[in-house]
């Protein structure tokens, strides 16, 4: 008998080729990432981002002066320059270099948005793991408590958060690390769920495996392409979040130059001198940008429907 | 001559190259006749229903031939001249009843819809008109299932609506495309009695779509076999049964289980695949699963020849016929 | 279907009894004391431990949060510490400005969102789809807060169109009916003051609906792409259905279905971004507010409005599904359902 027909014949050949060769789902994710036009150039951005703020902070812990002005060096006689040849993106309020102070800003934005999701990730696998795994009552208590927390604007919940916990870097990113645990509790609890009900997790358990055995090789593999993809469109959104706590003066404090919290301070400037708040703001959306690009890449390069393509 | 299809060919334009989903295919429907095409998943023919209609969707695209309604080019009419002849002189049923009915209208609304459009009726009339067809095309206590929705009713009684919907306007052609594949055993003979019994009432013509020679053999007064966008037979229904020609088609009606067939022999089976629409063979496109291939057929492609109203595209045939006879 | 509402709406309950615990737990048990904040550095020993047994703060936290659940049974929410008025009024005299705020972010979010993702779709891959897709890029990428900015520096500061704060000018401003000026003011009759209304709305809604908008885009256009490869579409097609119609009447009325979930929960979400945005054009709302309050460990009113907020989102959830029902025939709410 005829199995079901596609007008594409397309179609029929790109599934006979996936039989053919089957790959590590994370391998057929870059390999299909590696076409993405959009994606690479989202890579490309972060890898450059990366390298800046890597320079930057290793030329900081060998005492060398690598920008091209102190960051942190105020001088009030030669505040509100205009972008010029000498500071590109012209000074700020305090007369700093504005292009030293966004490049500097680039580890910030970068270490924040990474050890957020770091934290968030952690536990929220962890609970979502627990809640896919224990079922029942465990299962109903813990997402109840997540869809608690997501009832709550997570920028409200991460300004108190500050609140409590004062301000600072530390505080920062523990706030917005825990506002997002709920996003990646339950997408873990989804896939794991799923996941355990596929045929071959089954004849995994009925041929004798032991659960840790079967959590490593068959559930975790399937779980963490789907977490891979969350984790880069959260650390999108936590650069977001911690330019929004700066920008409303909760989050780093002086002396480190933060995007966020640049745009605050120069907010009374903004008919004066709009440029101090047009460059941390670009530097913001490129970062942003770069990490939703390959976000979204991962996201299609994992869905098998747009693979096709 | 109703429809008349001459040196049709359709190809995708893929990436990575052009398939030729049908291959210059002609052949002609008369009025009132029910015309059947064989083939395998590949092999053209829903892609040949499609160009007819003229609902190809990209990358797909008619690049020669004709096809002439009433000795009309279709392919030369506007869209909107194409749109007032379909689902109204020509109209088409699918294979699958599940989908292809708009999940959020009511089916009475699916069916007026058409009628509205191509007859020029009030909406009383069109309601009138469209639970008439409900009950012509047997569906029980039809005023109150037109209120329906396609999930409250089963895969026999969708395609029901389907057919209804697709006579709704009296087509003289119409187009079913693998109509009962999705269905049950059961349902199958309903939905092919009901469209047997549609034809004599409308006198319509009737171009059947299926995989399934069972069906082929019940329904059709002439069949086209087609393999790799290539009519490779075609004959009355009678004649290919009794007397099929090509090894293609013999595999085919080899391979249908027989229930009166008493030997241990296991059921046979065309040995190989369909070739990759990509890279196709230079010669007959068979040739690679042909038991009965040449040195000749890798190389060259077989003319289709017409042998007492049997066509065959096959060089086992050509020694009898001198070698001349080009359709 | 009723049975099912209700079901849900009593849901609300542990919800918020929940979100009010995690609440308390921030504020009272995590944060620093708010006597020396709310009453000055320099406030004496004696002063500062009046003020805490005058609101209760010397109590255990459960007879605290039993207190603060019976006042809340009741209406009660507490008073500000600051202002000493209840914190529902207080709420509500800043609540409807937020409201309509996120009204009109939403309705240009939808709008445009819905029309950009089905031309997107319709023409795929045109120039119209890939300028669409970027500006949805660009969109989900943006800091709200600097959108204004820039709004701000282009409409208010370079061109001198647009006004940079605040809701309408004081002198327009019309009498209180709704709390929302561009219904007040067209109730009074008064365009003068409904334009001013709209004059002051229009940036600071488009800052807030432009993350929305890109969201329900990039939604629109691959629930209607999907969609359109229907075989329900190739059927109206085939019927001889004109495209136009076929796009307006089949694939849309199915292609919407999932957006209005998007909708809804953006909805939620604007409540958020409210708090960026009103701080940026000094829109007299309740996210400003919330923030200030925070900051002043203001507690009632930081409970008052999480609450509120929660409730909203709840809600919005329970509507969105009932509209899911009404939209798509396939889905009926059964009772054990819930």
């Amino acid at each position: 008998m005829e199995p079901t027909y596609s007008s594409n014949p397309d179609e029929n050949l790109q599934a006979a080729e996936y039989v053919e060769k089957p790959e590590s789902q994370l391998k057929v994710m870059w390999e299909t990432l590696r076409l993405n036009k959009a994606a690479v150039a989202g890579l490309f951005i972060i890898g450059i981002l990366a390298l800046i703020a890597l320079t930057v902070w290793l030329s900081e812990l060998m005492g060398k002066q690598i920008l091209p002005y102190d960051p942190n060096y105020a001088d009030m006689t030669k505040s509100f320059i205009k972008p010029n040849a000498q500071h590109w993106f012209g000074t700020d309020q305090l007369g700093r270099d504005m292009f030293s102070r966004i490049l500097d800003g680039t580890k910030i934005s970068l270490f924040v948005g990474v050890t957020a999701v770091a934290i968030s990730l952690t536990i929220g696998v962890i609970f979502g793991a627990i809640a896919a795994y224990r079922g029942g009552k465990t299962d109903t208590v813990i997402m109840r408590l997540m869809d608690m927390m997501l009832a709550i604007p997570s920028i409200l919940l991460a300004i108190a958060f500050m609140a409590a916990l004062g301000k600072g870097l530390d505080k920062a990113i523990i706030a917005i690390g825990l506002v997002s645990i709920p996003e990646y509790a339950r997408i873990v609890r989804g896939s794991i769920l799923s996941v355990k009900e596929n045929d071959y997790v089954h004849a995994a358990k009925i041929m004798g495996n032991k659960t840790r055995r079967i959590i490593y090789k068959h559930i975790l593999p399937n779980v963490i392409s789907v977490i891979v993809v969350r984790a880069t469109l959260g650390i999108s959104s936590a650069v977001l979040d911690t330019a929004a706590l700066g920008f409303l003066g909760l989050g780093v404090q002086p002396p480190f130059a933060e995007w966020g919290d640049m745009l605050g301070r120069a907010r009374g400037f903004i008919f004066s001198a709009p440029y101090t708040l047009i460059f941390p703001g670009i530097a913001i959306t490129i970062t942003v940008l770069a990490f939703n690009l390959l976000g979204d890449g991962l996201r299609d390069a994992l869905d098998p429907k747009s693979r096709i393509k | 001559m109703l429809l008349e299809v001459k040196n049709l060919t359709t190809e995708f334009k893929l990436k990575r190259g052009i398939v030729k989903a049908v291959d210059d295919i002609s052949f002609t429907i008369d009025k009132g006749e029910i015309l059947a095409i064989v083939g395998e998943s590949g092999s053209g023919k829903s892609v040949t229903s499609l160009s007819i209609m003229g609902l190809l969707q990209n990358p797909g695209r008619v690049t020669g031939g004709q096809i002439l309604y009433k000795s009309q080019d279709l392919n030369k009419l506007s869209r909107k001249e194409q749109q007032k002849l379909r689902g109204n002189q020509i109209s088409m049923i699918f294979q699958e009843p599940m989908t292809s009915l708009n999940p959020v209208w009511r089916i009475k609304d699916q069916i007026m819809e058409s009628i509205m459009l191509h007859m020029k009726l009030s909406k009383k009339e069109a309601l009138a008109r469209t639970i008439e067809m409900l009950e012509t095309v047997g569906i029980p206590s039809a005023a109150q299932r037109a209120n329906d929705y396609p999930h409250q009713m089963s895969g026999g009684m969708r395609q029901r609506v389907m057919t209804a919907m697709a006579l709704a306007c009296e087509p003289e052609l119409l187009i079913a495309d693998e109509p009962t594949t999705a269905l049950d055993v059961t349902i199958q003979a309903q939905i092919l009695e009901l469209l047997y019994r549609m034809r004599e009432k409308f006198h319509m013509a009737v171009m059947l779509i299926t995989h399934d020679l069972g069906v082929v053999s019940e329904a059709a007064d002439r069949v086209i076999v087609m393999y790799c966008g290539k009519i490779m037979e075609e004959a009355d229904v009678r004649s290919l049964f009794n007397h099929p020609l090509h090894p293609y088609t013999i595999g085919l009606l080899k391979s249908i289980p027989q229930i009166d067939n008493d030997s241990d022999e296991p059921l046979y089976m065309i040995k190989g695949m369909v070739p990759n629409p990509l890279n196709m063979p230079k010669g007959c496109p068979f040739s690679d699963r042909c038991e009965q291939s040449m040195e000749r057929c890798t190389q060259e492609m077989p003319q289709l020849r017409e042998i007492d109203g049997h066509k065959v595209r096959c060089f086992l045939y050509d020694a009898k016929e001198g070698g001349s006879g080009k359709q | 279907m009723l049975r099912y509402i209700i079901k849900r709406l009593l849901m609300l309950i542990p919800v918020l009894l929940g979100v009010s615990i995690i609440v308390f737990l921030i504020m009272r048990v995590f944060s620093p004391d708010p006597a020396p904040i709310v009453l000055g550095q320099h406030a004496t020993q004696q002063a500062a431990d009046a003020w805490r047994q005058v609101n209760g703060l010397n109590d255990p936290i459960y007879l605290q949060y039993y207190h603060y659940l019976k006042g809340a049974l009741t209406g009660d929410l507490g008073t500000s510490y600051y202002t000493k008025l209840p914190v529902v009024k207080e709420i509500m005299s800043r609540f409807p400005a937020t409201i309509e705020l996120a009204f009109v972010a939403i309705i240009l979010a939808s709008f445009f969102g819905i029309v950009i993702g089905v031309i997107s779709a319709v023409k795929k891959n045109s120039i119209f789809d890939n300028a669409g897709m970027f500006i949805a890029l660009i969109g989900v990428s943006m800091p709200i807060f600097w959108l204004g900015i820039l709004l701000i520096i282009l409409f208010s500061g370079a061109l001198h169109w647009l006004p940079s704060n605040g809701r309408i000018n004081p002198l327009l401003a019309p009498a209180h009916i709704t709390g929302f000026f561009l219904i007040d003011s067209l109730i009074a009759g008064n365009m003068d003051s409904f334009f001013d209304a709209l004059k002051h709305i229009i940036l600071p809604a488009s800052a807030l609906a432009m993350y929305s908008m890109a969201i329900i885009t990039r939604m629109t256009r691959s629930s209607m792409l999907d969609t359109l490869q229907q075989d329900f579409i190739r059927t109206a097609r085939a019927k001889g259905v004109p495209e136009g119609k076929v796009i307006r009447k089949h694939a849309l009325r199915n292609g919407l279905i999932p957006i209005v979930t998007v909708i809804g929960l953006q909805l939620g979400s604007l409540l958020g971004g409210a708090v960026l945005t009103e701080t940026v054009f000094s829109w007299p709302g309740i996210g400003a507010y919330t923030v200030e309050c925070i900051l002043k460990s203001d507690f009632p009113v930081v409970q008052g409005v999480v609450l509120l907020v929660a409730t909203i989102y709840v809600l919005m959830n329970l509507i969105v599904d009932v509209i899911y029902a009404f939209l798509d025939p396939r889905i009926k709410y059964s009772k054990k359902e819930v």
